[in-house]
């Protein structure tokens, strides 16, 4: 691995700001004012000349948002100042599938993100979005030709409505909390895939989302069904430019796995530490399926997150693979939730949870089985590790279990990065910084074990960025 | 001048207590110097802060290495100079194997060579070298891809530790109680890994206890350590005559009691 010393500007290793933290003029097709109310609600939805139901769906969820107290657990949602955030911008026209089609400042944007070079290298099809709209989409011929649907949800739902219809809200519904509300009312881009029965993806779908305006809100909207026997694997990053005010982003994401299939979804979300992130991400298994989350959480201010997996079909597997690293100034309450509904399912949920310099990381994870769910099977383990004496750590795991047939574990472990393990690493060479990012390495490596190897190498990268001047 | 030299070395535990009370040593390329004391003597302590531990303060004198005065350095500084500390209780990393672990190493110490500019291993000349180091010290292959120290014996933490310094290639390897835990054979593979890296690169100062792994390994050198001070110096026959008589011939009043 290659290290390099360099400076932290407010928790981001000063690399963040020169690979990720750029930001690009603004010169928009589309930029709605400051703001959130139903006349925004309109003209999105007439920017998009959605069918009136959609139209409609969003309006009754914008009242349910508006009607809705924040929540007071978690992080600290209280500051967000939802009158100064851009709800929707259209940075182009058209979408485009060819690289070269996009503006110059958008293109270079990509570039220096690195998507155009992995795009030829080891994805199956890449979604970019630019602010609110999916700017840049191309799926390879082959899996076209195969059937498989990987669309922006925009065209997804012009171009498949029925299939949207059916499921679109029904996993997440749009009152399931503030912020799934929020995403129904105003989201736009994400995905939509559709892969059918037998079908496997073999490279992974990339979608990579990114926020250039400051103030900006993005909302994007996914919806992944896996038809049965179906295999796909989908991978998102993020990030955005450093600004001293805040930006929100709040997505929803549902996913279907149908009987036999397996699904596995992994995030790599790398926000600037002036980003809210939000989200609500569910999926259900049916019959036999499998669901895999690999959530990694690097960036934001201020992260809510629990990859949830509800296990509806008998023999049905659940995964949530979580890492969540905090340092200054941040606050990662991250974790996972199964609930099993069906007998003989089962679960496993690993969380890794790094904090530094003042950061806050958690886990904070739902374990549910339902009566008759008989022969269900559960793991949790949440561990953390403390860099210092300054940052700190939660452990909320809720469990409630109404079948008395069921086998559940639950370890939880906190530790501190050892005087003797540096000693140990520095008296080989390497720098009190190196010696702990390779703690910090070997702490998360049964999750980047499980990364395809160029999200393993780019998730060590970040870790070590987190790392860089932040020890002694 | 020696390549390294204790000057009226020091040192005290984080509270005040002095463990080392005065050692002057200097040790050279194609040497083997053998400090032998009781349990409780100051032993480990002396390696310690002969690496930099930041646990133990050196109080008073100094260490120089290859006529710098590293005496305040941290021990990545001194690893990188050529300093090698074989440990008693080597740390177990979790999630980093043998191999990442040594390739990192030795890239860290390649890049403070450079000047603080990246220059890397190439990997296949790692591999190889890694290969024909484990090969000769019978580690075995596999243990390459396993957590350093995690789980490991007894024994093949202690080979690992040897297969380390085969690696780093050292200037000066100081080996702190390497033999404990030892059966015979894995005793005589160690030693003999230890011999073959003593040459006009490498010097060696083994700290130890018993005299056993000097039957393998001959010192040019032994110092007899009590009390925090070297009491007794000769040649390879000293270590015999301790074998043969204890360390309480040698003790001062008081002090190299079991502690």
């Amino acid at each position: 691995m290659a290290l390099t010393e360099t400076e932290v500007v407010q928790g981001i290793g000063s690399d963040y700001a020169i690979k990720y933290g750029f930001h690009v003029a603004e010169d928009y097709f589309f930029k709605s004012g400051r703001g959130l109310s139903h006349e925004l609600v309109d003209a999105i939805s007439s920017h998009k000349s959605e069918p009136g139901w959609m139209r409609k769906f969003r309006h009754k969820s914008l009242d349910y948002f508006l009607a809705r107290p924040l929540p007071t657990w978690g992080g600290n949602v209280a500051e967000i100042d939802f009158e100064n955030i851009y709800y929707y911008i259209r940075p182009t026209e058209k979408q485009a599938n060819s690289w070269e089609d996009l503006p110059a400042d958008i293109k270079d944007t990509w570039d220096k993100l690195g998507i155009p070079e992995a795009e030829k290298k080891y994805l199956a099809g890449v979604g970019a979005q630019y602010e609110s709209e999916v700017v840049y989409h191309k799926l390879q011929e082959n899996l076209e030709k195969q059937g498989v649907l990987f669309l922006d949800m925009d065209s997804g739902l012009r171009e498949h409505e029925d299939l949207v219809k059916q499921y679109f809200g029904k996993v997440i519904p749009q009152n399931d909390n503030k912020f799934a509300a929020l995403n129904s009312s105003v989201w736009s881009g994400g995905s939509f895939i559709y892969v059918p029965p037998g079908v496997k993806v073999e490279m992974p779908l990339q979608a990579y989302f990114r926020i250039n305006a400051e103030n900006m809100g993005q909302f994007e909207r996914t919806l992944i069904i896996v038809d049965e026997g179906a295999y796909v694997h989908y991978v998102e990053g993020c990030t955005a430019p450093i600004y001293t005010t805040d930006s929100l982003h709040s997505a929803v994401v549902e996913i279907i796995v149908k009987k036999g299939a397996r699904c596995r979804y992994t995030t790599i979300q790398n926000w600037s530490t002036n980003v809210y992130n939000l989200v609500t991400k569910r999926a259900v298994a049916h019959e036999e399926a499998t669901m895999e989350w690999v959530d990694g959480n690097l960036g934001s201010k201020l992260t809510m997150k629990y990859p949830a997996i509800w296990l509806l079909g008998k023999g049905a597997h659940g995964e949530v693979l979580s890492i969540a690293f905090a340092g200054k100034g941040q606050h990662q309450d991250a974790g996972g939730k199964a609930v099993h509904v069906a007998p003989y399912t089962s679960s496993v949920i690993t969380s890794k949870s790094i904090s530094k310099d003042g950061g806050r990381a958690g886990y904070r994870g739902l374990l549910e089985v339902a009566k008759g769910a008989h022969g269900a099977r559960s793991k949790v383990v949440c561990d953390a590790l403390l860099l210092d004496e300054d940052s700190r750590s939660d452990t909320y795991p809720y469990i409630r279990i109404d079948e008395s047939d069921v086998d559940i574990g639950h370890e939880a472990t906190v530790s501190k990065i050892g005087e003797e393990q540096l000693f140990y690493l520095m008296s080989r060479g390497l720098t009190e910084t190196e010696a702990s990012a390779m703690v910090v390495s070997g702490f998360v490596e049964p999750i980047t074990k499980e990364l395809p190897l160029e999200y393993a190498v780019e998730m060590n990268r970040l870790i070590q960025l987190q790392m860089e001047g932040s020890v002694g | 001048m020696a390549l390294l030299e204790l000057d009226d070395l020091h040192v005290a535990l984080e509270d005040g207590t002095e463990i080392v009370k005065g050692v002057d040593l200097a040790v050279d390329t194609n040497e083997v110097h053998a400090v032998m004391g009781p349990n409780g003597s100051g032993k480990s302590t002396l390696a310690y802060a002969l690496m930099g531990h930041p646990g133990y303060k050196i109080t008073h004198g100094q260490i120089l290495f290859d006529g710098e005065d590293v005496t305040e350095m941290q021990a990545d500084e001194r690893a990188q100079r050529g300093l090698f500390l074989a440990f008693q209780y080597p740390q177990a990393i979790p999630g980093v194997t043998v191999a990442s672990f040594l390739r990192s190493a030795i890239n860290a110490i390649r890049k403070a060579r450079a000047g603080g500019e990246d220059d890397p291993i190439p990997v296949p000349e790692f591999r190889k070298g890694l290969m024909s180091a484990m090969d000769d010290l019978k580690v075995p292959r596999e243990l390459a891809q396993r957590y350093i120290n995690d789980g490991f014996s007894g024994g093949e933490k202690k080979r690992v530790e040897i297969l380390q310094m085969a690696m780093l290639q050292p200037r000066v390897a100081v080996l702190d109680e390497t033999d404990s835990g030892l059966d015979i054979d894995a005793l005589k593979i160690v030693a003999r890994g230890v011999q073959r890296s003593v040459g006009p690169e490498m010097g060696a100062l083994v700290i130890t206890h018993y005299q056993r792994i000097l039957n393998y390994i001959t010192p040019d050198h032994v110092h007899v350590f009590v009390g925090g001070r070297i009491v007794e110096e000769g040649g390879p026959e000293l270590a015999h005559r301790l074998e043969a008589e204890g360390y309480e011939a040698f003790a001062p009043v008081g002090v190299g009691g079991e502690s």
